[in-house]
């Protein structure tokens, strides 16, 4: 960014269009800032297909009708039986479509960063006036605005829904809000994930299993165990074990931070405020722990 | 039917590095998570049910059979190696037989055992839930291997497929449209289980005889399908 006005000024360190003498350009040379934008704004629209064959829109696409639809449905119930409130949670809605969202990282992630790691391409991303920050910081926030959009997109039909069907404005909006936060939040750690998981391997299919297997397994696994230990009474551990899953993390955090009705089974939450205070610090250690991981992978691509 | 050098190939694409840390990991957080419960609550067959049930033939053994069933096959197809194995003097359906049986080993292997071992831990074998849930395991397992390679060779994106299926079908689909569970291998392999275990420790939606005629007729039916599509496969390119 920095490097900008200097380039105006026409200086030429920034530049790295090589002279092999076929033919001048003396344009203006778009820096950094312009690289890591470009790169976002393909990566996000990479994530919906968009610019790319017809097969590779097909699954988003899907995905994303399958998330909005139950939104409109609700929202059809609500208008024509006059509930007087949602029946979903704002903060619940993501919840409950969690395997959608799942699949739809497990199928983009590996999309966004496998491919250049397959096909080489790396390399000639850093012989561009870029840094290693560009690169991961761009394809980090073009996966996580792709999630944003797939999470909050319903959430916005919804909340369309409940003013058309004369609900409380105040109460609402406020809901709305707590779930654009959460969606934002919930975006940040699965992209993370997701991209961590996806950038070790060249292999998509590989990278798609591992990035599914670790959401629905840690999901299967903290939900079996807190089911027992529901059964068994020992309801103070529910609140903790939904640590160890990206969902129920996210769960966790929205029923301390947000208000909302934790769905951990009979709704135990994180108990108290050190529970939520220890939720919230490993949601935002996720995110800074998966970009630091992100870091360090692209720290040495090789042509090897 | 079974060719040796096509077997030695396909244990080492199964099992190299990063696959394999996966195919270890799953079976382990499952015996971590046995021991763990064990010494939390005791033995106890409901808990036992549960999380044999719910986690160990519900998430970890479909997930097993994506990664071996797929990973058999489609990598080799993806980057187009295929072609070498194909012009070799090797009928394509002792290729698909081979590589089925090694999926099948494989994800036996990787799901059964330690299911059944999950089962030692949490109860050791009470009502017979660890030999019924290990049994179903190996069922599931057959049957996933099978269903897996054969979208494996019809789609590039095979891994994705497999698990729509796995995930969307199975849990989802299958717990709103009771007609559903009919058509799930995993009520297959429940109706198996629910015949060892001692009477209603576990309860299946289909019958034993149904069950294993679907069983046998998926299985057989996807690999033929497999064999089929691979003797007429051509390669695309890169999209």
């Amino acid at each position: 960014m920095s490097s900008e006005p200097a380039l105006r000024d026409g200086s030429r360190d920034d530049s790295r269009i090589h002279d092999i003498g076929y033919r001048h350009y003396d344009g203006e040379r778009l820096g950094r800032a312009s690289i890591r934008r470009a790169l976002f704004s393909q990566s996000l629209r990479g994530a919906y297909g968009l610019g790319r064959s017809g097969r590779s829109k097909v699954l988003p696409m899907i995905l994303f009708a399958v998330m909005c639809l139950p939104a409109a449905i609700i929202d059809a119930v609500t208008v024509y039986v006059h509930l007087t409130k949602l029946p979903v949670e704002y903060t619940r809605y993501a919840i409950y479509l969690q395997a959608v969202i799942g699949l739809y990282l497990a199928a983009q992630a590996p999309q966004s960063v496998s491919r250049d790691l397959r096909f080489k391409t790396v390399p000639l991303y850093f012989s561009r006036p870029m840094e290693r920050v560009d690169y991961v910081l761009a394809k980090f926030g073009a996966m996580a605005a792709a999630l944003f959009v797939l999470t909050a997109t319903p959430l916005v039909v919804l909340y369309v829904g409940a003013l058309l069907a004369k609900l409380s404005f105040g109460t609402q909006t406020a809901g709305f809000g707590k779930g654009l936060l959460a969606a934002a939040l919930l975006s940040l750690v699965l992209a993370g994930i997701g991209l961590v998981l996806a950038a070790a391997t060249p292999r998509r299919g590989f990278g798609v299993a591992a990035v599914i297997a670790v959401l629905t397994i840690s999901y299967a696994a903290v939900s079996s165990v807190e089911a027992i230990a529901y059964s068994r009474g020992n309801t103070g551990a529910i609140g903790w074990l939904g640590l160890f899953s990206p969902i129920t993390l996210i769960d966790g955090v929205q029923s301390w931070w947000l208000g909302a009705h934790s769905a951990a089974v009979g709704g135990y939450g994180p108990p108290g405020v050190v529970a939520g205070i220890v939720y919230l610090l490993v949601a935002l250690g996720l995110i800074g722990g998966s970009f630091a991981l992100l870091m360090r992978r692209y720290r040495k691509v090789g042509l090897g | 039917m079974y060719n040796a050098t096509v077997a030695r190939l396909t244990y080492r694409a199964l099992l190299g590095r990063k696959r394999a840390a996966l195919l270890f990991a799953l079976p382990l957080l499952l015996l971590v998570i046995s021991v763990a419960v064990r010494l939390l609550a005791g033995a106890d067959d409901g808990t036992t049910g549960d999380l044999l049930g719910g986690f160990a033939l519900a998430t970890m053994v479909p997930l097993i059979g994506v990664i071996a069933g797929t990973g058999a096959i489609a990598p080799e197809i993806d980057d187009g190696s295929i072609v070498y194995l194909l012009s070799k003097p090797v009928r394509r359906s002792v290729v698909i037989l081979t590589k089925l049986l090694v999926a099948m080993g494989v994800s036996v292997f990787f799901s059964a055992i330690p299911t059944f071992f999950a089962g030692l831990i949490l109860d050791g074998n009470s009502r017979h839930l660890a030999v019924a849930y290990g049994v179903a395991a190996a069922v599931a397992s057959l049957a996933y291997s099978a269903i897996f390679l054969l979208l494996g060779v019809v789609t590039r994106h095979a891994v994705v497929a497999g698990l729509v299926y796995a995930l969307v079908w199975e849990s989802l689909i299958g717990s709103l449209v009771p007609g559903a569970r009919t058509l799930s291998v995993q009520q297959w392999a429940l109706a198996s289980a629910s015949h060892i275990a001692d009477g209603g420790a576990i309860s299946a939606q289909v019958g034993l005889p149904v069950a294993i005629v679907l069983l046998v007729v998926v299985t057989l039916g996807a690999t033929w399908g497999a064999a089929g599509k691979l003797r007429r496969l051509t390669l695309a390119g890169e999209e």
